[in-house]
């Protein structure tokens, strides 16, 4: 009963050490912008408000509707990275005694898929520029 | 007592790390490429070789100007330089530098580091909507579809590792760490680091950046401090993209000789060896298109990714 709490313990330590880092690091930016606050002038005009695009007025708005090409890959993405997580786990105990030879065939299925899905999508020509 | 004051030391050697080592990067990279091109690069400011020409260029950022636009979405274009750089220094916490020599041990070392380092490409992403800017917009969305394109390579390359040293924790890997790991895994190790290229944007994969095509992508209406926290995000990101891979791939603190007292030597040389190729690339290398890199990835980075975990499964297995 003793032990698995230590473990628990030990394992928030090393959390609360990056949670201190993010403190810092959040101080920092802090710090940085005040300090840039009290160092730079500010002397707005509206021209220098004004949106760049290239030395002319700015035509229409800058949320400019635009044709996004890449959402095949994003599906793809998606599909294959929530495949992709599930390899960690099974990556530190596919090598235990006992399991070898079973993992090693589960591991040629599981990549037999990932193939197969990349090769559909291929032969699809969704890997190619549209 | 002892253990707060432990901790203390320790993120004090983390953040000055990660103050220091990119602007050692930064001014390796204004040298290395000056001479690669024939010229002499910064002379001037702090005498000796232009030394302090990085120290004189923050003097400078610090002192100007910062102009929101004012159609901006002002929050998030203000808080976009930090949701790019803090990310970079939580993952240095967790690359060890020598046996013991460590920010703080997370057990799941490999899945924190390219968990957290997602979550840098958010700035990316707020600054090029933010801004209401069509070249930020444009710059952002580039930056999306490259997030697609290099974070599954990345992912199934570490997997890799993962699956050689039956563990998900950086210290773990190197314990288990033997000299024959790098030629076994250096196809994921390519994979790994390329695609940590495509992640950190520098060329040849800084289209979303391109500064020929689209003035400064997301950064374009960015000015002063904020400028300058883009830029050492940008350094940042190399250093800890160097030290991942000699972590991952090289043996992190192992050496040929002296493993025991050197073992920090061994990491920062590693590590200082990769951050020149990033360099060495930068000047050699054109930029790719967004579609050449998503084939790129898609065509040969995953194939060759998935390879790698066959061929670790198969002589992990085989020796086991």
């Amino acid at each position: 009963m003793r032990a698995p709490t230590v473990i628990a313990a030990d394992h928030f330590d090393t959390y609360s050490v990056v949670g201190l880092l993010a403190v810092v690091g959040v101080l920092f930016v802090a710090v940085a912008f005040g300090a840039g606050r009290l160092l730079r002038p500010v002397v707005p005009t509206p021209e220098k408000l004004l949106t760049y695009e290239c030395g002319v007025d700015p035509v229409g708005e800058g949320w400019a509707h635009t044709q996004v090409r890449y959402y095949v890959y994003a599906f793809l993405y998606v599909i294959f990275a929530v495949d992709s997580v599930f390899l960690f786990p099974w990556a530190t105990v596919f090598a235990a005694p006992g399991y070898g030879a079973t993992t090693l065939v589960e591991m040629f299925v599981f990549l037999g898929f990932l193939a197969v899905g990349l090769l559909y999508a291929y032969k699809k020509g969704v890997l190619t520029w549209a | 007592m002892n253990d707060a004051l432990d901790v203390a030391v320790r993120l004090l050697l983390v953040f000055v790390a990660f103050l220091v080592l990119p602007l050692v990067v930064g001014q390796t990279e204004h040298k290395v490429m000056a001479h690669m091109q024939g010229r002499l690069g910064p002379m001037y400011a702090g005498g000796f070789h232009g030394w302090a020409q990085l120290v004189a260029d923050g003097v400078k950022f610090a002192q100007k100007e910062d102009v929101v636009p004012k159609d901006a979405d002002r929050r998030v274009f203000q808080l976009a330089p930090a949701v790019a750089l803090l990310p970079y220094l939580l993952v240095l916490v967790a690359i060890p530098v020598a046996p013991g020599s460590v920010g703080a041990v997370v057990d799941a070392g490999i899945f924190f580091a390219l968990a957290v380092m997602g979550v840098g490409v958010l700035g990316s992403l707020m600054a090029g909507w933010a801004s209401a800017n069509k070249f930020s917009l444009l710059g952002g969305l580039r930056t999306a579809a490259q997030l697609l394109a290099y974070e599954l390579p990345m992912l199934l390359a570490a997997a890799s590792v993962a699956m050689a040293a039956g563990t998900v924790s950086l210290t773990g890997v190197l314990d288990a760490f033997e000299w024959w790991w790098v030629p076994w895994q250096i196809v994921g190790a390519l994979v790994f680091f390329v695609a940590g290229l495509a992640e950190l944007q520098r060329p040849p994969f800084d289209m979303p950046v391109a500064d020929s095509e689209i003035i400064f992508g997301a950064y374009t209406e960015y000015t002063g401090l904020r400028f300058a926290l883009f830029l050492l995000a940008e350094y940042a990101g190399i250093v800890v993209l160097c030290g991942l891979t000699t972590v991952l791939f090289l043996g992190g603190w192992h050496g040929p000789w002296g493993a025991d007292g050197l073992g920090w030597v061994w990491t920062l040389l590693k590590t200082a060896a990769l951050a020149f190729v990033v360099i060495w690339l930068r000047v050699s290398y054109p930029r790719l298109r967004e579609d050449q890199l998503q084939k790129l990835a898609w065509t040969t980075l995953v194939p060759l990714a998935l390879a790698q975990i066959a061929l670790t499964g198969i002589v992990k297995v085989a020796i086991s």
